[in-house]
């Protein structure tokens, strides 16, 4: 039986729900019995319990003190023992920032490639993934001889796993050496407090590069102040000083779900559609009919928004009034 | 500090989008093409610590002919001399194949620092960089937004989820992934434009690099995205579009 390796990630004992659907992608692509949980850190007792209860075959703790802070060479040597050891067919992981920064050297060293990001998966198995930011979709086959190591993209797998019977908790001591551990990672700390929280929105109207420089803000403001929205924006828009970061909605920004999401002039790239695609009702303003926005959206207009923008702000006023 | 830039030419971000006959890639014939734009992130920081502490910057790129004007680009802005890896079949290697590539004309150079964007914006693999530097054998951080230098390396600051941010140290020579907006972009001036044209374009031959070029994931097929909902397209003038919208947003969705 061809075995399934799914890397559990966890910060201070939370599990975040990625990891579970890294699990539910796993039974995709085999039965629960075939399926190992794995959890790194130095003392994963707790965490452990919480994925045995899930439907798999069983939990493996990889502890070390030296894994009790993530640093991408400690991780690398303890998980290349373990898949050593193992030889699974398949090593399936969340595409979080922490495993887009070992996994592809991982795999590198069994001269294999991370199939990363991945959405969907079909008969094969074939893996598929989004290119040129979401206008395209990709649809990759592992040939190589090792073991196939994919990263699964956030809301991609529901993590709706049913209850099983108690899985086997087992224990994995790799060696490692503090010599080996090159990187010196400070504790994590935030920027500052974050003065906007966008998760408790109702309305949002997010902003994209497409509304082309910081002057064309003003229509947009006016219409998120008839809304009672809240201005959100993606990464580029930030990168750009045309709004605050702490307005940044995406994977290296907040993730929100209001009730209604107006997208302007946002074209759709996954990192962005990660951050608000659970919203109830998304709306996408967009010039280019084919952006990838229009595929999350429930409402869309291809327009100009310099035109668009006004005119639904008096569209709302007058039914407001 | 001799740091190298990786950067590659991608088709420009506005190009339209054509799958090829045989649905495995884009029609690349009368494509626009750019500097990928986490690069040029990349190169702006290489260049911020030159100016800061001496040193150099060379550019590294692999790709057929046409990247030479990406490169040209980069070296108007400010780069030093470029190494350019002449590479017809670049999509039909994986991201461990052109990381062969550049590691090993990396390589060459004896660099202290290799700096890239974090991902690309065609294929968006982010793996490129992670895996150079575990090819060489030089420590790694990813998703960087500032580096400084220190008495035996750099100290970074590297971009967490969800608004956490991370300083992590690291001794040199090491590979940097870099995060977009940790600076502001230059433009080339019309003086860099000149100095360009007369500054060193190393030409190496991919097959020259003897670097094992087999794939061990394909890129089977490309298709247009499915529609993960049934959208409503709402047409006419702006003002027939925006009263269509007030209508589903009042009855449909009940938000007004």
């Amino acid at each position: 039986m061809s075995r399934i390796l799914v890397v559990i990630e966890q910060r201070s004992g939370k599990i975040a729900r990625i990891s579970w659907e890294a699990l539910a992608a796993a039974q995709r692509l085999g039965s629960p019995d075939s399926i190992t949980a794995v959890v790194l850190g130095a003392q994963e007792e707790a965490v452990s319990a919480e994925i045995a209860a899930k439907a798999l075959g069983t939990v493996l703790r990889v502890e070390h003190p030296l894994l009790a802070r993530y640093t991408a060479d400690g991780f690398i040597l303890a998980l290349q023992q373990l898949i050593q050891n193992e030889g699974p067919a398949l090593v399936v992981l969340p595409h979080t920032y922490q495993v887009r920064d070992y996994a592809p050297a991982l795999a590198a060293r069994f001269g294999e490639v991370l199939i990363g990001d991945v959405v969907s998966i079909g008969e094969g198995p074939v893996f598929t993934r989004q290119l040129m930011q979401g206008r395209l979709t990709g649809t990759y086959r592992h040939t190589g001889t090792g073991p196939c190591f994919v990263s699964v993209q956030s809301g991609a797998f529901p993590a709706d796993l049913p209850p099983a019977a108690l899985a086997t908790i087992a224990t994995f001591r790799p060696t490692l050496d503090p010599a080996q551990i090159r990187a010196r990672p400070g504790e994590p700390y935030r920027a500052s407090s974050q003065a906007v929280d966008l998760a408790t929105a109702q309305v949002i109207v997010g902003v994209g590069r497409g509304i082309k420089a910081a002057e064309n803000l003003p229509p947009i403001q006016e219409l998120a102040a008839v809304l009672g929205a809240e201005l959100a924006a993606s990464r580029p828009v930030c990168d750009n000083g045309w709004l605050p970061m702490d307005r940044q909605v995406g994977s290296s920004g907040q993730t929100v779900a209001p009730k209604l999401y107006i997208a302007v002039g946002i074209s759709g790239a996954i990192q962005h559609v990660v951050g608000m695609q659970t919203s109830r009702c998304i709306v996408a303003i967009n010039k280019d009919s084919d952006a990838p926005i229009f595929e999350v959206a429930d409402y869309g207009i291809v327009g100009d928004q310099l035109d668009l923008i006004p005119a639904l702000t008096e569209a709302i006023k007058a039914v407001k009034r | 500090m001799k740091m190298i830039v990786a950067i590659k030419q991608v088709p420009g971000r506005d190009a339209p989008v054509h799958i090829d006959a045989v649905g495995k890639w884009i029609v690349e014939s009368g494509l626009e093409y750019a500097l990928n734009e986490p690069d040029a992130y990349a190169l702006e920081e290489a260049l911020q610590i030159k100016e800061k502490h001496g040193g150099e910057v060379v550019v590294l790129s692999a790709g057929p002919e046409r990247v030479g004007t990406t490169i040209r680009e980069a070296l108007a802005k400010g780069a030093d001399r470029a190494i350019h890896i002449l590479c017809d079949d670049l999509g039909s290697r994986d991201a461990l194949g052109v990381a062969r590539l550049l590691a090993a004309a990396a390589k060459q150079e004896n660099p202290d620092l290799i700096l890239t964007g974090l991902q690309s914006e065609d294929l968006g693999l982010g793996q490129t960089g992670v895996i150079v530097a575990e090819l060489l054998g030089f420590p790694h951080a990813t998703m960087i937004l500032r580096i400084e230098k220190t008495e035996t390396g750099v100290e970074v600051k590297r971009e967490l989820e969800e608004g956490w941010f991370q300083t992590v140290q690291l001794p040199t020579p090491a590979v940097l992934t870099m995060q977009s907006g940790g600076t502001k972009l230059r433009y080339a001036t019309l003086m860099g434009i000149k100095r360009a044209k007369t500054k060193e374009v190393k030409r190496l031959a991919a097959a020259d690099l003897a670097v094992d070029a087999v794939p061990v994931v394909v890129l089977e097929q490309t298709s247009m995205p499915k529609k993960k909902k049934s959208t409503q397209m709402l047409t006419g003038t702006p003002k027939e579009a925006a009263a269509a919208l007030v209508e589903k947003l009042r009855f449909e969705v009940r938000v007004l």
